[in-house]
């Protein structure tokens, strides 16, 4: 046995320049910026207060770099395949078929799991426990070994770029290409063991938001009280926990088919491979739901505000939250229409699809009568919000349109289907990432971002979502699939350079949102949010100070309505002028386990890939002991003093007071 | 889509029974749902100006924030949308079953079809001849399909005859297709399959019942024999293949593909050339 298991220097291509390039480039980069920090003596002050943070705050925040940076690096995949099959017309384009079907590969891992999925997993974060009115999650520790898990996750994916190859069967691996047989390279283990890893880390993250929301609110406040961005974490964490155990158990079985020669989806040996299929999509268009239901939150909460309204047809919102709940759970077969089910199995499955688009329209038809009668301003969030309205719309009718099982014998595995789930995906996920980012930004932060450059990078990002998917609908019907290499049919041609000029445009879109972070740090003073409540919120977590101190809530607040911050204001108690009696808060110490737990993780993954076993079993056995050292430590909290908490209370009192007489005559609060 | 309905060669421009079906129902789909999604989309826009902040004329009701009879129209009116397209699919989905025979006058066509890395084989039974990315088929016939893999996972579609459905391995799937009109179309795999996967489009053509008729007797001249050595040699890993034709084939071939009964490759093949045997160009 060798020593390295099948880890040699072959594994790095060094005939490959795109790759080997891209790969140093990175490296490169984070070299520099790892030897900066040390050089400038942050690294205890980003040790003691990030890396081993156990408040939501500052992981939600982590989560959402982890998701930006790593869309960035799906992004630069995107662009790779468009420019690429604009040069791949009767040509063999700049990218081999090993290295394209790796790219499309890592883009939809990377774009779902580590870009998408850290975003909404952060937002939820940052703010639950703020609209909740507490102090933290249930499981904080937890909550940090959850992000490090996933990062572990993203990790090797990006290894792969560099040691080895990536997966190249698709974002869902589906067999036998993903078998040994098809598939005998580690792409496919790097694949499995990324997802395995980060799937541990969200399962976590879904039972300690349920709990957190089940268990953890404010007094008085109801279920019927909660935000409307509650409700929709609420029934993404439920989908979470009940959908991603299915992930896990189908790549583990695929996992046993590639390690131990099991047969779970061979062709051969009594496998069944329509058994991935449906095992996959059971989780797969759940999580679809996940994703989108938080944005669905999002949008809620920045649609009532910006019109100045409270959510119109609340209760009808939470059924039809929950509604979506369920029925998302009985649809995965419009996946597979073209399996040959059946007429009446693809009817049933075909109509239940259309059934989520009823209690969608819902929600829009909501969302319509809550700006209804409002007074709407225009701010960069909820730019982001009716661009979402426009665009989700469309996709939400391709969906349907998709669900038709004749339709679909038409347009399935094409890029009319690749432009519909985009449709959703951007139009739904990435603008409610970006409309709350820019929402509670300042909420973090204790500064706006700079508008200009918002609603420049919302134009930019709208005139490039739609010049690149019109096209891809177009050229969808006419029979284009997905994940071509190369194609001879002069027809597409056009449609596939107008996507590519489409893609330039997204470009701009986020050179603009560089632009608007540097700008808004360089002119953090003068966007400075001292009130707490740049927006003129609704929810609890406009009644902190920005950013919030490391125990949100100085007194606990109680809550009277459907709006709790919108009541404290109307009856202008508590929270504007008295002070509650302050107390001390005792608080979970931060610590290691989360960030070791996630590197003996990547360890293991990175030993499984390579097959590694002794040093699988250290990583093993080094990540249990972790654990129980966790458990066995003597001080789990530590203790802020009520002067202490009373100080920073007054101070924020103190400031949002000066701001407000300093206002007062412009009558800034509604 | 009218400009694309303009353009020739997609699934808006059918050329069978089967297609033409599909993208009416495509088509009936979408004006069903533009009747709620059109004034949902204009309503967006039209409130969004409206009630901007700046509009004085528009009426502030800071409080409304429920209606029963608005809900009442919020939960029914979609439904209405939805009952009425579920009854398409419905229908749909059972008329257009690719499982389900095509009723018409005169003997229908056998066509076994096998995916292989990367390219398709289909056989003709009843004639016994066979051919390599040319699907030839004659006009107004119906056309029972059966469809397998003898490698991993691919889809058969001819976008202009609808229908697309899975090749897998080990399974059968069947599909009936009827093309209306002579001439030259085009098909492909649709599911991902691998390294070759681009170059897994073939040849459709479509000819008059003699000229079928012609083009059998031209296989049958061929010099190429889908014997075991044949499909061997066919199972190896080959892109972007020209088509070329079988005199011969295996009997029952597409059964042993199906239940794994053909020799391996490596037991009968010797030749270390990676190009099928028998590369001749059709016609
Ligand atoms: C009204 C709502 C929706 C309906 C009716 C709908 C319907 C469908 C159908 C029928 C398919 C399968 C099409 C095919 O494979 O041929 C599909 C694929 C897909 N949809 Fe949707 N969808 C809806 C909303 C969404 C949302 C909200 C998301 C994501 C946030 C989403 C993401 C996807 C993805 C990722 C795929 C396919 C992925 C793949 O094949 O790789 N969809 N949708
Ligand atoms: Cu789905
Ligand atoms: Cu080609």
């Amino acid at each position: 046995m060798k020593f390295l298991g099948n880890l040699s220097w072959d594994a790095i291509p060094w005939n490959s320049p795109l790759p080997l390039i891209a790969g140093g480039g990175v490296i490169a980069i984070c070299i520099a910026i790892a030897a900066w920090i040390v050089l400038a003596g942050h690294l205890p002050y980003l040790w003691k207060e990030w890396i081993t943070s156990v408040d939501h705050k500052r992981i939600g925040v982590m989560y959402i770099l982890l998701g930006l940076v790593m869309t960035l690096r799906g992004f630069a995949d995107a662009i790779l395949m468009r420019t690429h099959q604009a040069y791949a017309y009767r040509a063999d384009g700049y990218l081999p078929p090993e290295h394209f079907d790796q790219i499309f590969t890592s883009h939809g891992t990377i774009m779902i799991f580590f870009g998408a999925m850290p975003l909404m997993i952060g937002l939820m974060n940052f703010v639950i426990p703020l609209q909740l009115g507490v102090r933290d999650v249930a499981f904080p520790t937890w909550n940090s070994t959850s992000l490090w898990l996933t990062a572990a996750g993203a990790l090797l994916v990006n290894i792969s770029l560099v040691v080895g190859v990536f997966s190249r069967a698709g974002w869902l691996p589906y067999p036998p290409l993903s078998e040994l047989e098809f598939s005998p390279d580690v792409g496919v283990d790097y694949y499995l063991w990324a997802l395995l890893i980060s799937g541990v880390g969200t399962l976590v993250t879904g039972i300690n938001f349920v709990t957190t929301i089940l268990k953890m609110r404010a007094p008085g406040m109801g279920y019927l009280r909660m935000s409307m961005y509650c409700w929709t974490a609420l029934a993404s964490n439920l989908l979470i926990v009940a959908a991603f155990p299915i992930l896990t158990a189908t790549l583990v079985m695929l996992t046993l088919d590639r390690y131990l020669g099991f047969h779970f989806f061979t062709a051969a040996g009594g496998g069944n491979m329509m058994m991935f299929i449906n095992l996959i999509w059971a989780w797969g268009h759940p999580e679809v739901y996940i994703l989108v239901l938080p944005a669905f939150g999002i949008f809620s909460e920045i649609i009532s505000t910006f019109s100045n309204k409270p959510l119109f047809g609340y209760r009808s919102m939470v059924i039809a939250t929950l509604g979506i709940c369920i029925i998302s759970f009985l649809v995965w077969l419009h996946h597979f229409f073209t399996m040959g089910a059946g007429g009446t199995v693809n009817a049933a499955f075909g109509i239940a699809t259309s059934v989520i688009a009823v209690v969608t329209g819902v929600k829009v038809f909501n969302w319509l009568f809550t700006m209804y009668g409002g007074r709407i301003h225009y701010k960069t969030p909820m730019l982001w919000a009716l661009g979402f309205l426009v665009t989700f719309v469309i996709g939400g009718m391709t969906g349907v349109l998709l669900a038709v099982p004749p339709a679909d014998f038409l347009l399935h595995n094409s890029l009319f289907l690749v432009a519909h789930f985009h449709n959703t995906i951007i139009g739904g996920v990435v603008f409610g990432a970006f409309a709350g980012i820019a929402y509670w930004f300042p909420k973090a932060f204790g500064f706006r971002l700079h508008e200009g450059w918002g609603v420049a990078a919302f134009w930019f990002t709208i005139a490039a979502f739609y010049a690149v998917f019109i096209p891809l609908y177009m050229v969808g019907l006419l029979g284009m699939p997905r994940r071509m290499q190369h194609y001879d049919m002069e027809m597409w041609r056009p449609f596939i350079l107008a996507a590519m000029v489409g893609i330039f445009l997204f470009g701009v879109a986020l050179i603009c949102q560089v632009i608007q972070l540097v700008v808004s740090i360089r002119q953090r003073e003068r966007l400075r949010d001292e009130t707490g409540d740049p927006w003129s919120g609704r929810s609890l977590e406009w009644a902190t100070p920005s950013p919030p101190p490391i125990f949100n809530f100085a007194v606990q607040p109680t809550v009277y309505g459907e709006e709790p911050y919108w009541e404290l204001k109307r009856r202008a108690i508590a929270s504007q002028q008295n002070e509650g009696r302050y107390e001390a808060i005792k608080l979970p110490r931060n610590n290691a386990t989360g960030f070791v737990t996630g590197f003996f993780a990547s360890v293991i993954g990175f030993a499984m890939v390579w097959k590694i076993w002794w040093l699988a079993i250290l990583g093993l056995v080094a990540a249990y002991a972790v654990f129980v050292w966790y458990a066995w430590r003597d001080i789990p909290e530590e203790k802020i003093s009520a002067e202490e908490v009373a100080r920073i209370d007054r101070a924020h009192r103190k400031s949002r007071a000066e701001w407000l007489a300093r206002h007062s005559e412009k009558g800034n609060m509604a | 889509m009218v400009l694309l309905a303009g353009c020739s060669g997609g699934v808006l421009d059918p050329k069978g029974q089967i297609a033409v079906q599909e993208s009416e129902i495509l088509l009936n789909s979408v004006g069903t749902m533009l009747i709620i999604v059109a004034p949902t989309l204009l309503a967006t826009l039209a409130f969004a100006w409206w009630f901007r902040a700046s509009n004085r004329k528009a009426r502030y009701l800071p409080d409304w924030v429920f209606s029963g009879r608005l809900e009442l129209i919020n939960w029914g009116y979609p439904l209405l949308i939805i009952l009425f397209l579920g009854g398409l699919i419905w229908m749909g989905s059972h008329r257009l079953d690719p499982f389900r025979p095509i009723a018409a006058a005169g003997k229908q066509l056998e066509v076994q079809v096998v995916s292989l890395d990367w390219k398709w084989l289909f056989i003709y039974p009843e004639q016994s001849v066979a051919s390599v990315n040319e699907l030839v088929l004659p006009v107004e016939t119906p056309v029972h399909f059966s469809i397998t893999s003898a490698t991993v996972m691919n889809s058969f579609f001819v976008p202009q005859l609808g229908g697309m459905i899975a090749a897998m391995p080990g399974m059968i799937t069947q599909l009936h297709l009827k093309a209306d009109h002579m001439g030259d179309l085009w098909g492909l795999s649709t599911q991902f399959s691998g390294d070759g996967f681009a170059g897994m489009h073939f040849d459709v053509r479509v000819k008059s019942n003699e000229d079928f008729e012609r083009w059998v007797e031209y296989a049958r001249k061929s010099a190429c024999d889908l014997d075991h050595a044949g499909y061997a040699a066919l199972l190896r890993e080959s892109q972007n293949v020209r088509p070329f034709v079988y005199r011969s084939v295996i009997p029952a071939l597409f059964v042993k593909i199906v239940t794994g009964k053909v020799s391996p490759p490596n037991a009968t093949a010797e030749q270390g050339s990676s190009v099928v045997a028998c590369p001749e160009t059709a016609q």
